[in-house]
């Protein structure tokens, strides 16, 4: 078992500093950045001046140790547009995107793995197809339509919750839901076929012969046995939401890294991206750790691997 | 048969329009082991689910009664249903790894039976783990079924179909996902705790070779009806129905000529819905005649307690 989870840790390594040469490498495929940062008009001398400033003139290599040198020290660098530390803005704006995520998966969870069981369990019934269609209207509503439809009900008809901006946990109410809903959709599709998938097991069967009720059945060994595919897209999903929090933060003018993501591509602030994306990476990689960590709690066979 | 501890009588199984199982009926007796014998698709599974009440949802039961003991299980409500299974009629199945939960310790899915929770009946699950033959039953009890191996798995589910020591309990090709040394101390474990204990044993598989190791009476099966019912010894001495006789010709014996071929039946089972009127194994049966094809014969007895549903039985002793 701890060699199972010193494994999984080194894996996770590994794939953290795969992702950040990846992103050093990448954005400066995308060109010069210095051309990016000077003003229109600049004249040859400045732009070499600005370049020699921030060393991009330096041999890619010298650049790249130099990044890994200062990601050692947590140093991601100064904003060009701000002129403040990026690791301190984007860590401003953390806070608000993990709310916003949680949020968003708890409507996920909460809605759509209970949604997922009962139409497993319900198959070919009325509730079924009542959840189904309730599923479809989740995975299908763009969040930009949906939350802006959000907004006209529940913020500007019936003022029940704030239009925009983050003031308070009212105002976490309606981005949530509106980031949530496709993740509750993945949740119930794949719940219900996990479900389905272990009621047809033998085992079902045989607990059914020792005499327990089908729920019981359910509730005593089809649960845990579906849980696990559930909880690989659960830790997949986390980073879909925080990809969709890009849209739902612009929509709701919801102040976390989506949004800072979206103002610094306009604004050309080429490390804050840089930053944004490394972040997002770096938590979907731990969101895999974490599965696995959990695959170990739910499986003996996983757990008791020597 | 008036102490018989499972009766069904005329059971009819309908899947749509098909008729999979037709006027099945027999009976056990406590301590004694009934076979069920057939060919896959010859509708003894099916059976087995409809004695249980576990029927999928597909397949409709259009006829019959099934007695456990006294009570008419046909007539009882499910929850009635989930009182009776476990305590009074359980059942073991073909593959035992894949019906233990693998994520729940042998041990809780023993006690499940007994409807209370491992820790206030663990003394119960160790000795019953010891009768089934599991050495050192303290340390299995709380072990998962991936660190068993199959011949234990169908141990511990023997184990868990007799703690409540059930009248009945029905055990579907128990041995089939067997290797055969296994199978034989498989075998031999059920015929000694159906004695010990006086349960009945419904034995389904599709092999002879289990039926004459352990059976007391069989009942062979083909295409949902029953063809030849009666003691072991004397089918396997005489058997009176072409199956019965082509089904024993197919095994293959010591004595026979090496390299030899195999007798097999030609031909093969019809389905449900090429069933048409008269003898269902009359398109495969050397003895078949215009008769068979549109009169279908009924079981009627040869010997006291030996039946046979065909218009032209074999004689004792001769063959096909």
């Amino acid at each position: 078992m701890i060699r199972h989870l010193a494994g999984r840790v080194g894996q996770a390594l590994v794939a953290c500093f795969g992702v950040l040469t990846i992103v050093f490498f990448v954005m400066r495929l995308s060109g010069d950045p210095t051309l990016l940062l000077v003003p229109e008009g600049a004249t040859a001398e400045q732009i070499a001046a600005l370049r020699h400033e921030l060393g991009f003139d330096r041999p890619l290599l010298v650049q790249y140790a130099a990044y890994l040198g200062d990601l050692a020290r947590l140093d991601l660098g100064e904003s060009l547009v701000q002129r403040a530390p990026v690791a301190g803005i984007v860590a401003e704006r953390i806070p608000y995107t993990v709310a916003l995520a949680a949020g968003a998966l708890l409507v996920a969870l909460g809605l759509g793995i209970p949604a997922g069981i009962a139409m497993a369990v319900w198959r070919g019934s009325i509730i079924e197809r009542a959840l189904a269609a309730f599923v479809l209207a989740g995975q299908s509503l763009p969040t930009f339509w949906s939350g802006i439809l959000m907004i006209l009900f529940f913020g500007v008809t019936l003022g029940w919750l704030p239009t925009s901006g983050a003031d308070g946990l009212s105002s976490l109410v309606m981005p949530s839901v509106a980031l949530g809903a496709l993740t509750m959709s993945t949740f119930a599709r794949m719940t219900r076929i996990s479900v389905l998938d272990e009621l047809s097991r033998d085992y079902v069967a045989a607990a059914r012969a020792r005499g327990l009720s089908r729920m019981a059945a359910v509730g005593r060994h089809v649960l845990r046995n579906a849980a696990i595919p559930v909880v690989t897209i659960a830790a997949l999903e986390v980073g879909n939401l925080l990809a969709g929090a890009v849209i739902v933060e612009t929509v709701f003018a919801w102040p976390g890294i989506g949004q800072l993501a979206i103002q610094s591509i306009a604004a050309r602030d080429f490390l804050i991206v840089q930053s944004v994306v490394l972040f997002v990476s770096i938590v979907y990689i731990a969101m895999n750790l974490l599965a696995d960590l959990a695959y170990a709690g739910i499986d003996p066979r996983i757990r008791l691997e020597r | 048969m008036a102490e018989a501890a499972l009766t069904v009588e005329n059971l009819s199984l309908d899947l749509g329009p098909a008729r999979l199982v037709d006027g099945v009926g027999f009976s056990v007796a406590p301590g004694e082991v009934m076979a069920l014998v057939g060919e896959s698709g010859c509708g003894k599974s099916v059976t087995a689910q409809a004695i249980m009440r576990l029927l999928p949802d597909v397949i409709r039961q259009s006829g019959g009664r099934i007695r456990l003991g006294a009570d008419d299980l046909t007539a009882l409500p499910e929850r009635a249903m989930q009182t009776i299974r476990g305590r009074r009629l359980s059942m073991i199945f073909q593959e035992p790894q894949a019906a233990l939960d693998p994520l729940s310790t042998i041990g809780a899915q023993i006690a499940e039976t007994l409807r209370a929770p491992l820790s206030r009946v663990r003394g119960e699950v160790r000795r019953m783990l010891e009768d089934v033959g599991i050495s050192d039953p303290e340390r299995r009890i709380d072990q998962h079924p991936f660190e068993l191996s199959g011949g234990m798995c169908q141990r511990v589910m023997i184990a868990s179909a007799l703690i409540a020591r059930p009248a009945v309990l029905i055990a579907d090709e128990p041995t089939t996902a067997l290797d055969v040394t296994i199978q034989a101390q498989i075998l031999d474990l059920l015929r000694r705790l159906a004695t010990e204990r006086r349960t009945a044993v419904v034995l389904i598989t599709h092999d002879m070779g289990v039926v004459a190791d352990i059976a007391d009476r069989l009942a062979v099966m083909y295409a949902g009806r029953i063809a030849e019912t009666g003691p072991t010894e004397g089918i396997f001495a005489a058997p009176r129905h072409p199956y019965t006789a082509l089904l024993l010709a197919s095994i293959p014996r010591l004595s026979d000529a090496p390299k030899s071929l195999l007798a097999v039946i030609e031909g093969r089972v019809p389905t449900p819905a090429e069933f048409g009127p008269g003898c269902r194994f009359a398109s495969r049966c050397p003895r078949a005649d215009a008769m068979c094809r549109s009169v279908t014969p009924v079981l009627g007895e040869v010997a006291p307690g030996h039946a046979i549903a065909c218009h032209h039985p074999l004689g004792v002793g001769e063959a096909v």
